[in-house]
């Protein structure tokens, strides 16, 4: 190729739009710009619609769920609120307390085992669709190209000279960037505050700092992360790329080059490939899928979609590349789900944190009861010989009524309450120290540590509320 | 990474070399280069606004004027101002009102830990559990009364125990007895002979009766010791017992006698801290009602 008829091609490529069919000429024209990631220079991917295209944005939309959230209401406040400064967390109609954090835990640990056993089925499946970074450098690449036009026109920009119309475009886009960056950090700050009550102290220019700051990391994280370092944070920065081999095997569905039908690939009908570099040029990370499975690879199957339309285009079957497991490649039988032990322990384990999650919210209770035993003295010989403890119960009323309550002690034989017969008042939402103190005859004592319950019973009722063991410590 | 690999070849080397890796003279990265000009620039803005610079006639001030004294003046003003409502209640509450309003005894008790951190539970332990030759605030037992008055008043106005020392008094057989006397009566059990040496009717004529009372239980008034509930007020044991009746308790005219004295507060302490502190000591487990 001459050198005019290379700037001539460039040329001709500025006005090819992303979602027109192209000629075949025109695909090998723009093939030129298709280049492989090496860090060098910034990728422009190709936007071409497709069936994983339009899965891509189905999925994305479900993040319209995270800017929507802070503003459904539920009796009367804001539906999900981490309320951090009461320390109580709600969730529509449930309110959780910090002692409940477990529930989180196995929360969290349900969505790695579920990111775990969707990478061992489909293997980065939530890189390639449902990661954030990818939603967010998606959003923000669809607005570049609106902007900036194609990406041999982005590219264009790029390296043209300041003037005033490369300033406006770009400052612009630059403004819209941080915009998206702002309603980030804002919207996840109203899960902490109420979101109403939080757009009123913006506009009133009002505290506490802390609603200042909160959506700081957002607005420089996605402008860094998303707007400038795109597919260099999931190649350099996410640890999740790492350890994905280790989650992958041979019966994993990837999206793969069938290279038997492919090779020897050539524009003049050798293989099935016609070496257009389609594949590459859509890439969001730039990567050749067809050198294989590669950390680059954020499995989001565009190359499947553009791969198909160029094999619709020259009359051959789809799915030179498609979603196959090696085994498949390898013409080896293909062991199906259910038979995988990999995806049986997953789906154990996942059930297992599923069960502990139900149980612990059907177990939550609107009382709680923590007692802690004095340490010094761990007991006491009174006068008449009889040994005396003393506990702080603390008594968390979770629930939403205020609470009248007796206390009574049981498995302990002897022992004796002092003091305890009025009926006890817990305000709702309030911890409530109580100083108790036990006696039990000396007789009775018979070993250093003996077990006591601690029992909250209704004061009008006598009904049974709550328990909780301790200990009563004597000289043995 | 093909072109950074270029890079590499076309670069200069220092001429170092090991096993083929060579030691290249690229510029330190740019952002390590920003940070390092940054810290120079960071110092200058510390010296200047803070006081760092040491002189002979102390150190320089800042243009902040900031200073670690200010800052725990300004936290110590925080925390006042939070409990300022809590102490204006508490200063017109007796000691008992304290305690008979939850919300406030639980302040007054949370309020004083430090204080009686620093006064009292050197010789009465952190929870009250007392220490060797110190009495126990967490029993029943109480040498001036367990009431919340007499609690306060104690601390108010100090105690001083006063035993004279027996050296010399007794026979070793009335000494036998007293402490056979003693040893039983902690088991509810009297031992006629010993009873009568303290009674005074031997020859040693001492009447232990006079301040511990004929049934050995003590006088809350004068702070004589119950002797039949088996809680001593220095040490239980045969040996501690005879060592308490031959020297005493506070008897200046026996250099080994037992020291007994609670200072007196009132002077150190505001009023206000000794009712938190009576209410703190009454809670402790063994508080009395009037």
């Amino acid at each position: 190729m001459s050198n005019t008829t290379h700037t001539a091609t460039e040329r001709a490529s500025d006005d090819i739009k992303g979602d027109e069919p192209l000629s075949l000429d025109e695909l090998y024209r723009e093939s030129s710009h298709h280049q492989v990631n090496l860090g060098a220079k910034k990728i422009h991917a190709k936007r071409m619609p497709g069936k994983f295209r339009a899965f891509k944005w189905k999925v994305a939309s479900l993040y319209l769920f995270y800017f929507i959230g802070p503003f459904i209401r539920w009796e009367g406040g804001q539906a999900i609120l981490f309320d951090i400064q009461n320390r109580k967390y709600h969730i529509f109609g449930l309110t959780l307390w910090p002692q409940d954090i477990w529930i989180l835990a196995l929360a969290l640990l349900t969505f790695f085992l579920s990111l775990y056993v969707v990478t061992a089925v489909a293997g980065r499946l939530f890189c390639g669709t449902f990661c954030w970074q990818t939603v967010w450098v998606d959003v923000y690449t669809w607005i570049e190209e609106k902007m900036e036009g194609s990406p041999a026109q982005r590219r264009a920009l790029d390296s043209a000279p300041w003037d005033a119309r490369k300033l406006a475009i770009k400052g612009g886009k630059t403004l819209i960037f941080l915009l998206i960056g702002v309603a980030t950090g804002v919207t996840f700050t109203s899960y902490f505050v109420d979101v109403f009550d939080l757009w009123h102290r913006y506009f009133s220019l009002q505290g506490p700092i802390e609603i200042w700051v909160a959506p700081l990391p957002f607005i420089v994280g996605t402008y860094l992360g998303v707007g400038i370092m795109r597919e260099q944070f999931c190649f350099w920065l996410c640890p999740y790329a790492r350890i994905q081999g280790s989650m992958q095997d041979a019966d994993t569905i990837i999206p793969t080059y069938d290279m038997k039908r492919g090779e020897p690939r050539g524009r003049l009908n050798k293989g099935d490939c016609i070496d257009c570099h389609l594949c590459v040029g859509v890439c969001p990370t730039g990567v050749d899928i067809r050198e294989g499975m590669q950390e680059g690879c954020i499995m989001c199957a565009l190359c499947i979609d553009a791969c198909n339309s160029v094999m619709k285009k020259v009359n051959k079957p789809a799915g030179l590349i498609r979603y196959a497991s090696l085994k498949e490649m390898l013409g080896q039988p293909v062991v199906p789900l259910y038979k995988r032990p990999r995806v049986i322990i997953y789906a154990l384990l996942i059930a297992s944190t599923l069960i502990g999650i139900v149980w612990g919210l059907t177990h939550l209770g609107t009382v709680e009861l923590n007692v802690i035993h004095e340490r010094q003295p761990l007991y006491v010989t009174l006068s008449d010989g009889s040994i005396q403890n003393k506990y702080t119960l603390k008594i968390i009323n979770k629930g939403d009524r205020p609470l009248s309550i007796k206390i009574a002690l049981s498995e302990l034989p002897g022992a004796v309450l002092v003091d305890h017969d009025a009926a006890v008042h817990v305000e709702p939402g309030k911890v409530l120290p109580l100083n108790v103190i036990v006696h039990v005859p000396k007789a009775l004592v018979k070993k250093d540590a003996m077990k006591v319950e601690f029992h909250i019973l209704d004061s009008a009722t006598g009904a049974f509320i709550t328990e909780t063991e301790s200990r009563f410590i004597g000289p043995g | 990474m093909a072109d950074k690999d270029q890079k590499h070849h076309e670069a200069e080397d220092t001429g170092h070399e090991w096993d083929g890796i060579r030691e290249l003279k690229n510029d330190p990265p740019r952002w390590w280069t920003i940070m390092f000009w940054l810290t120079p620039v960071w110092i200058a803005g510390y010296l200047l606004l803070y006081p760092s610079i040491p002189f002979p006639s102390g150190s320089s001030k800042g243009l902040l004027g900031w200073t670690s004294h200010g800052e725990y003046d300004k936290g110590r003003q925080e925390i006042e101002e939070i409990r300022a409502p809590f102490e204006r209640k508490i200063a017109a509450m007796s000691a008992k009102e304290i305690l008979n309003d939850p919300e406030m005894s639980n302040y007054a008790v949370n309020s004083i830990k430090q204080t009686f951190g620093d006064n009292c539970a050197a010789c009465h332990g952190s929870g009250g559990q007392g220490g060797k030759n110190f009495p126990i605030l967490a029993d029943d037992d109480w040498l001036y009364g367990g009431t919340i008055e007499k609690i306060q008043e104690t601390i108010t106005e100090g105690r001083g125990g006063a035993m004279p020392a027996f050296q010399g008094r007794f026979t070793p057989e009335e000494m036998g007895d007293l402490m056979q006397f003693l040893k039983d009566a902690q088991q509810g059990k009297v031992f006629e002979p010993g009873k009568k040496v303290f009674l005074g009717q031997t020859k040693a004529n001492a009447e232990c009766s006079t301040c511990h009372g004929e049934d050995a239980k003590g006088n809350q008034d004068m702070g004589s010791a119950n002797l039949t509930d088996g809680i001593c007020r220095f040490d239980c044991t045969p040996e501690g017992l005879e060592y308490t009746v031959l020297h005493g308790v506070n008897d200046d005219g026996d250099v080994k006698t037992r020291k007994a004295t609670m200072p007196v507060w009132g002077k150190k302490l505001t009023e206000t801290q000794i009712k938190k502190l009576a209410v703190k000591v009454y809670l402790f487990g063994g508080g009395q009602k009037s």
